[in-house]
């Protein structure tokens, strides 16, 4: 995913996918139901009008996700994919009916390109361990597809984060703890009994299972992980402590919706603080003023996280992320802007039931 | 000028995180380390070490270094933070000051009291045990009274939730090291300070520093210590008690709605004891749990709520560093807004009048000396439903209620501290007996009133240890 253009081919390269996304998805032939029926809805035709991306931000409102509840999946079904059945994969929720995306192969595409991202040094070969949300979650075939791609196999071990949430909310601190042991004894089991040489868990997990047991004694190799903000002094924790500065550490940003961010290689200039680049031109993450998203923040300054996906299966304009960042500018890795030390939106002023698996 | 620089203490390491909150005291900045909760798991997973360090120690040795500390306490210059530079008596208090808002005055006194309760910490240890040689904590087992006696520590350490409000709570955890129990301590946001010179006073003294853990930490870490220790202690609301009260290993100090209670005989020398009653609601800036909240008096209520409300209405904000200041200011003034319009919504309810108000130069909430003050506030109350009845805020106030003496002790709920002003001795007998009364003061005492002899909050020693039946003749020891 990483790539070798200047930061100005790189926007070439966005802008060009950009009109040949706005095509895909905007003609009869190819488009879905949803936003065939949004444009007419509109007023106005995107192909005609969408130059570049940043005509997106220009034009089309900010996505609302909850339609992702509301509406039916076929709708979002492109046409040229009518024939083949698609995978439903959900995001979050604790109660009531939840967002649904469909989905064909992105989920190979991007897990392929974060696979070529890293070499074999930095998850050699060997089993795969995934202990995290499984079930309706795009991410259970994703890692298996990770793992099958680099030719390896996977173990699974699922956590389901909505009954987490729901103990929490109910205030049993004390059950939550309990199933929270329940998934690390399943865990640790594996890496007792089985070969495993890279895993791919959440940051809270992670550290919970080190508690157990060293997890280069274990054999592990290398580690990817995703899904609760890390502070540096969190990475700097889980490098230094959980990892023993020993096993390769792969933190990612993403979501059903995106895909997956690849975070910078990190320098002892970064001090630990991570910075994630989106899996451009297939997703892109700007970092808004929260008051006025159409506007961009200067670089080093918190916002909105905004993002937009376009990729041949879905395509989502301007959404509103629930979380907030710093805008980083592009690096040698990656040639368009990052965002860094993500958290929460607002979560200076809320509270926050995050970081529960 | 480089900041000073507080570290997470990890039972004997300083470890400087890269989250830290970052404070300016007397222009120069002061950052503290915030310790992640997974940082404080896996060190709690070393605290068999911890008690190692301090089982290698005899307990008369560890009582030596107590009192030693003491002296370093009140009089020494110690680290500041992890850096080279010292903190003297004098630094510590206004920094405490400038931080809580707590006067140098108070600060002072409550340095006093912190010290007191290290002097005196053989008299402290005799009267939790109840008089059982320091040999206990050696051996686990003593003969008293020719009976074999063994007890043993129900937990490897003693994690602390410690509040900002007042210095002075720092003392209930200290025992717990000269009971060679580990600590380990959350300090509050705004007094992380305390705590950290306590340990470095002990560490100077002699306590090994593998005895100490101290985490400035999140809500999450907080819950990591409470539930990563045996033994716990936690200051709080009325919400933390009820977050904490089904866990049996955490002892939670909620709202200590302290009491006088006035008995019949007493009721018309009220005069005389005035000012023990203004000391009780007044005395730290009316910050403890132990100050009082309530007044219940059988008859006269209206002469000396009118009395106090006059004496209470005389105290007026000042200087942080003036000798005279007994008022504290609020380090958030969000917060002493939010009370002052509490109370305002809570007098709109019928049967309370705030007696103070006709006597108090200007409003409640007040802006002074560059502070935000909440000046002391009197509420003559109908009845002890009354919303104002029977709580407490952490600046002087207090309610003052007419009942009947007979139906005081059904009528006050839970209580921490019960001055019971009173010589009738059938009437002394229910309240001794009585279960909503942690600490009872019989006379006409403060209820800001320490006896070092007396359990304070609890009793440290029977929290932390149990004793074990011991039968049979071959004791080897």
């Amino acid at each position: 995913m990483s790539s070798k253009l200047t930061p100005p081919q790189a926007q070439s390269a966005l802008d060009a996918w950009t009109r040949k996304m706005i095509a895909w998805h905007f003609s009869p032939a190819t488009g879905c139901d949803y936003w065939l029926k949004w444009a007419k809805t509109a007023g106005w035709d995107p192909r005609k009008e969408i130059k570049c991306f940043a005509d997106i931000a220009k034009k089309f409102p900010h996505f609302d996700d909850d339609v992702l509840r509301t509406e039916q999946p076929e709708r979002f079904v492109p046409k040229a994919y009518a024939k083949r059945p698609y995978n439903v994969f959900e995001t979050g929720g604790t109660t009531g009916m939840p967002k649904q995306r469909v989905g064909w192969d992105d989920y190979k595409t991007d897990y392929e390109e974060y696979s070529d991202h890293y070499g074999p040094d930095f998850f050699p070969k060997g089993n795969w361990l995934m202990v995290g949300p499984t079930g309706p979650r795009r991410l259970r075939l994703a890692v298996e597809h990770l793992a099958n791609y680099r030719g390896d196999s996977c173990y699974f071990v699922d956590l389901d984060p909505r009954f987490v949430k729901r103990l929490i909310g109910m205030g049993d601190m004390a059950m939550a703890r309990k199933y929270q042991e329940h998934v690390i004894d399943q865990a640790a089991t594996i890496l007792r009994h089985r070969k495993i040489t890279n895993m791919f868990t959440t940051p809270r997990l992670l550290e919970n299972l080190a508690e157990r047991m060293s997890l280069v004694k274990a054999g592990l190799k290398g580690v990817f992980v995703g899904g609760t903000t890390m502070t540096p002094q969190y990475v700097r924790f889980v490098v230094e402590e959980v990892l023993e500065n020993k096993i390769n550490f792969a933190p990612t940003y993403g979501n059903t919706l995106m895909g997956l961010a690849i975070s910078k290689k990190l320098t002892k200039a970064d001090n630990y603080s991570l910075t994630y680049y989106a899996p451009q031109p297939r997703a892109t993450l700007r970092i808004v003023h929260p008051d006025n998203p159409a506007e961009l923040v200067n670089y080093g300054d918190y916002g909105r996280v905004e993002l937009t996906t376009m990729t041949k299966e879905f395509f989502v304009p301007r959404f509103l992320e629930r979380d907030e960042a710093i805008r980083r500018p592009p690096c040698s890795e990656f040639p368009w802007d990052g965002v860094g030390d993500v958290r929460p939106f607002q979560s200076l002023t809320k509270t926050i039931i995050e970081g529960v698996y | 000028m480089s900041a000073i620089h507080i570290p997470v203490l990890r039972l004997g390491q300083t470890y400087r995180s890269l989250d830290t909150i970052k404070f300016n005291v007397s222009g120069q900045p002061l950052e503290i380390s915030v310790a992640n909760s997974g940082l404080i798991r896996r060190d709690l997973q070393q605290l068999a070490k911890s008690g190692e360090a301090l089982r290698a120690i005899p307990c008369e040795t560890l009582v030596g270094y107590m009192e030693k500390a003491a002296e370093l306490y009140l009089h020494g210059h110690l680290p500041w933070g992890d850096g080279e530079r010292l903190q003297s008596p004098a630094d510590y208090v206004a920094a405490l000051s400038q931080l809580t808002g707590l006067p140098h005055s108070l600060g002072r006194s409550n340095m006093g009291k912190v010290h007191a309760a290290m002097s005196n910490i053989r008299a402290v240890i005799s009267g939790l045990t109840r008089g059982m040689p320091l040999e206990l904590f050696d051996r686990g087992f003593v003969r008293q009274n020719g009976l074999d006696v063994n007890f043993f520590a129900e937990t490897n350490s003693l994690g602390v939730l410690l509040p900002s409000n007042s210095p002075g709570v720092n003392s209930l955890w200290l025992p717990a090291l000269v009971m060679k129990i580990p600590v380990v301590l959350k300090p509050g946001r705004e007094d992380p300070l305390t705590p950290f010179r306590l340990i470095q006073a002990m560490i100077a003294a002699g306590f090994p520093p593998a005895a100490f853990g101290f985490y400035p930490t999140t809500h999450d870490g907080g819950d990591t210590l409470l539930f990563g220790t045996g033994r716990a202690i936690a200051f709080g609301n009325d919400t933390t008690l009820k977050k904490y009260a089904p866990y049996r290993h955490i002892n939670v100090h909620g709202s200590g709605r302290s009491k006088i209670v006035i008995g019949d005989d007493f009721a018309a020398d009220w005069p005389k004891h005035l000012d023990v009653i203004v000391n009780s609601i007044a005395a730290n800036g009316g910050r403890s749990c132990i100050n009082c909240s309530s007044v219940l008096i059988g008859k006269n209520r209206d002469t000396l709520a009118d009395a106090l409300a006059r004496k209470l209405a005389a105290i007026e904000p000042l200087p942080r560093d003036h000798p005279d200041a007994t008022l504290c200011s609020f380090a958030n003034p969000k917060s002493a807004k939010a009370i002052d319009e509490r109370l305002e919504e809570f007098l709109q309810v019928p049967g309370a009048v705030d007696l103070t108000a006709k006597y108090r130069n200007g409003p409640r909430l007040v802006e002074a000396h560059g502070q935000t003050f909440l000046r002391p506030t009197l509420i003559v109350c109908d009845d002890l439903n009354h919303p104002l009845a029977n709580t407490e805020y952490g600046f002087p106030f207090a309610s003052v209620l007419q009942v009947p003496q007979a139906q005081m002790i059904g009528q006050i709920g839970e209580s921490l501290v019960v001055s019971a002003f009173t010589r009738d001795q059938a009437w002394s007998i229910d309240l001794m007996t009585s279960t909503n009364i942690e600490r009872l003061n019989l006379g006409p005492y403060s209820t800001m009133r320490v006896q070092w002899e007396q359990p304070h909050e609890g009793n440290l020693f029977e929290f932390l240890y149990r004793r074990r039946a011991l039968q049979g003749d071959l004791v080897a020891v």
